[in-house]
């Protein structure tokens, strides 16, 4: 499907920008979940559709916002090429935009590379109805200032994402998983360690009992880094790192409690926190259920070097992230009001002074 | 000299005698006399940096050794509407540290301690002067290295990558300086100190890191960053092919990626360039070819045979007339050396060189390869290109004489359209070396006045009265517009 929206989307927000209407960006709204909850008249921008280059040989794809992740990456498996950043999908119509605009990346992150490493450019509508283009089609570009990776994760706060460039990188020719049986300290330990090690690594998983790991790369590689590693392969290895992990269908997530994401220098020891862990990327990411109060999970994520956030469930009327200090509070102000000087997108999603 | 020496007013004009000696009062109340230098003899050696076409003395240069001192500097410059150019090495190639006549520069090369390196988590914490290849020594009692590697990394500083988003030959594969730097602990221009990025992944609001890495020194002033760093391959190798023709290397970098297979570097000379880095370092290249591809595969050793095999075959099915493999690794290395001593190769040749560092997509090389040779003839200036051919990064160098008249002049406007061309296909005016002061007009041809505004309204988020490095990386508005008016002839690079 392709569909070019941008006049009526321009017009759409001119009117809005006139009335000083607040608008919620959407796509399909399968990541509405996330963040603070929206506010204002909804904006949909999955109408805006459609792959608008793809270069195998360059390693590039272009596309409008509304097109779906299931279509550019169909579109990139035919080409043996895939997006190595693993964009959770959180429901059947996610969007290329609202992908980039929340930042998540799946399994493969730490390894690989987050979203905002892959993308290349962007357009954009900002909150003076202009479209603006910065970035482009090619890896390496240092022309003007890196609006394109400022948009990446900045949850439509500072402008309507049009077009998103994205680098797309080969399948791995082979892929193969390992589970052992070890604790939380032994797997933070390990996980480390072979990420030291010049192994193709590419994803990490502790449920609590198991480690598991996965190498993709060469068959020969990976075949010979599995006799290093060691472990029971899983079989349906596939199931596991896309529905159950990416996709939270693991049954870690399906409980009633709030659902921490609390993100750590990988080898950090374990958190004594009472909950249920489960951990991902190397140790660098670690999800907590948990009826504790958010101002201890805060606390305890700060003072290891990291931060915490409340991914779903809980108050979502209060704070979700973690709190930015003064000055860089100021500095998120100043550049939203560079972007969006009549505080139009998405007012207070991520934080109520945005 | 270039037509852009800017037009300030000179090192002794009594107005600026007065203003320094007012402000070295002030300094000298928290500086030691040694990190104060405001004799001419004593900054002219900071007049320029790589792109030393470009020369400008400053008001003073201040060398501090302190967070504390630097922290200061910018409150007093601040209050006194003083412009802060900060710099590193000096080693950039667009002009980004050229200092300003009624501005201090300030030099963090003092800053050139490594703090900390942690196996554990991988990461080196390091101070802005600390050299890009002083971290890969360091980390490698630990089996790990800092994957940026600028042709400078013996010299630049971490501090001038972080500025610069500087790239390097494996960046297809390991990303540039803005994949591989974790945090930086930044000044503010009012000499507030805050901590963006960190080690734990994805920091709350804005990715203000992607934001600052490349920002030229324009939007706060680094005081300690924190890199990621990666475990050393097993293995490298490196295939060199020659090829009767330029068009027939291009597609072949293609079907090496189509194939699957990212390699650690894949790098292109044309025939000028095989010969000048032949005649200079024996590296063993086929002098005849008009083009040659290195192409190095790394990882696990089984990989590295893998795919050694399957790039062999990628390139003859491609059309290289010879394939060599490096029998070994000082072979490897004589084939690496040819490539990275291309620019002073290029140097011997010619008394001066301009090197140009667009990035275009790589289905138009052989176009933009055509028209760059149309360019040369027409300016009658020889062009030796040098590319990056996995991320579509060109170097062409234009050869000429700043001796003769003019000469410098025309290359400048040859650079200019070669730019512009580079635009023109989609491509970008700078891969990786900065706008700086040097491709400041082409600005204007790559961004329309509302980007640039954009832009312009992002550097006063942070530096609402322009006082960190002025005058580089983005143009006024107004400079655009009295770019566009330009006669064709005139619209040179800078």
């Amino acid at each position: 499907m392709s569909q070019d929206q941008t006049t009526e989307l321009l017009e759409r927000l001119r009117v809005a920008a006139a009335a000083h209407t607040p608008i919620q960006i959407q796509g399909s709204g399968s990541k509405a979940f996330l963040g603070r909850a929206p506010a204002g008249e909804p904006f949909s921008v999955g109408g805006h559709c459609g792959i608008l280059n793809y270069q195998p040989k360059e390693l590039v794809v272009t596309a409008r916002s509304g097109t779906t992740l299931e279509e550019i990456e169909g579109t990139l498996a035919k080409e043996g090429q895939m997006l190595a950043f693993e964009p959770p999908y959180f429901g059947p119509g996610a969007t290329l935009g609202a992908s980039i605009a929340c930042g998540l990346s799946g399994p493969a992150r730490p390894y690989a590379g987050s979203a905002r490493d892959f993308v290349l450019g962007v357009r954009v509508l900002t909150g003076k109805a202009e479209t603006l283009r910065f970035g482009g089609e090619v890896m390496k570009n240092v022309a003007g200032y890196d609006v394109p990776r400022l948009m990446t994760g900045a949850f439509g706060t500072l402008g309507v994402l049009l077009e998103v460039s994205l680098k797309v990188m080969p399948v791995p020719a082979a892929e193969e998983t390992l589970v052992q049986e070890r604790s939380t300290a032994e797997a933070i330990v390990l996980m480390n360690q072979w990420a030291g090690r010049p192994l193709p690594l590419t994803a990490t998983c502790h449920d609590g009992d198991r480690l598991y790991l996965r190498l993709s790369g060469a068959e020969t590689s990976v075949r010979q880094a599995a006799s290093v590693i060691g472990g029971e392969p899983l079989s349906d290895h596939g199931t596991f790192w896309r529905s159950k992990l990416r996709e939270q269908g693991h049954g870690f997530f399906h409980r009633d409690k709030a659902l921490w994401r609390i993100s750590l220098p990988a080898a950090t020891p374990r958190l004594d926190l009472p909950g249920n862990w489960l951990m991902e990327w190397g140790g660098a990411q670690r999800w907590l259920r948990t009826d504790l109060d958010a101002s201890a999970i805060r606390k305890a994520a700060g003072a290891a070097g990291g931060h915490a956030t409340l991914f779903r469930g809980g108050d979502r009327s209060g704070q979700v992230f973690h709190s930015l200090s003064p000055a860089l509070l100021q500095l998120h102000r100043n550049l939203k009001q560079a972007f969006d000087p009549l505080g139009l997108f998405n007012p207070g999603r991520i934080y109520p002074e945005l | 000299m270039s037509q852009l020496q800017p037009h300030g007013p000179g090192f002794h004009d009594p107005g600026l005698v007065a203003r320094r000696a007012e402000l070295v009062q002030e300094l000298r109340r928290f500086l030691p006399p040694d990190g104060i230098l405001e004799q001419e003899e004593e900054v002219g050696p900071y007049e320029c940096d790589g792109l030393s076409a470009y020369r400008q003395l400053p008001l003073l240069v201040l060398l501090p050794r302190t967070v504390e001192e630097v922290q200061r500097i910018l409150r007093l410059c601040h209050e006194r509407d003083i412009p802060v150019v900060a710099r590193g090495a000096g080693t950039g190639l667009s002009g980004g540290a050229l200092p300003l006549p009624d501005g201090v520069v300030l030099s963090l090369a003092r800053f050139n301690r490594i703090l900390d390196i942690d196996p554990a988590n991988r990461t080196a914490r390091v101070q802005p002067g600390v050299r890009n290849l002083a971290i890969s020594e360091a980390a490698a009692a630990h089996g790990l290295y800092y994957a940026p590697d600028p042709s400078s990394q013996i010299a630049c500083t971490i501090g001038g990558n972080v500025a610069e988003n500087s790239g390097g030959v494996h960046c297809l594969k390991y990303g540039l300086t803005v994949h591989n730097v974790l945090a930086i602990k930044l000044l503010l221009v009012h000499g507030e100190l805050v901590e963006i990025g960190g080690e734990a992944p994805d920091s709350p609001g804005y990715d203000l890191l992607a934001l600052l890495i490349g920002s030229e020194g324009m939007l706060g002033v680094v005081v300690e960053v924190t890199v990621r760093l990666l475990p050393i391959p097993e293995r490298a190798q490196v295939v060199l092919a020659g090829f009767d023709d330029v068009e027939k290397a291009g597609a072949a970098v293609g079907e090496v990626i189509a194939a699957g297979i990212i390699p650690a570097g894949l790098e292109m000379m044309d025939g000028p360039a095989i010969k000048a880095a032949e005649d200079f370092v024996h590296a063993g290249y086929p002098t005849d070819a008009a083009a040659i591809l290195l192409c190095e595969v790394d990882g696990t050793n089984q990989e590295v045979s893998e795919h050694i095999a399957r790039v062999r075959d990628l390139l003859i099915a491609a059309g290289a007339t010879e394939v060599r493999t490096a029998k070994d690794q000082a072979e490897r290395l004589r084939f690496w050396q040819g490539r990275k001593a291309a620019f002073p190769a290029v140097g011997r040749i010619s008394p001066d060189y301009y090197c140009m560092d667009g990035t275009i997509p790589r289905r138009h090389l052989p176009e933009v390869l055509r028209r760059t040779a149309e360019l040369s003839r027409e300016y009658g200036l020889p062009v030796a290109n040098v590319f990056h051919a996995g991320d579509g990064n060109l170097h062409p160098l234009i050869l000429y004489d700043a001796n003769r008249p003019g000469e410098l002049e025309r290359t400048e406007e040859l650079g200019g359209k070669i730019l512009e061309l580079c635009v023109e296909v989609g491509g970008t005016i700078t891969g990786e070396h900065g706008v700086g002061i040097e491709k400041i007009r082409q600005m204007c041809v790559q961004f329309s006045p509302a980007e640039l505004q954009q832009l312009n309204l992002v550097k006063q988020a942070f530096d609402p009265k322009g006082l960190l490095n002025p005058g580089k990386g983005v143009p006024t508005p107004r400079r655009c517009s009295e770019y566009r008016q330009l006669p064709d002839r005139e619209r040179g690079t800078g």
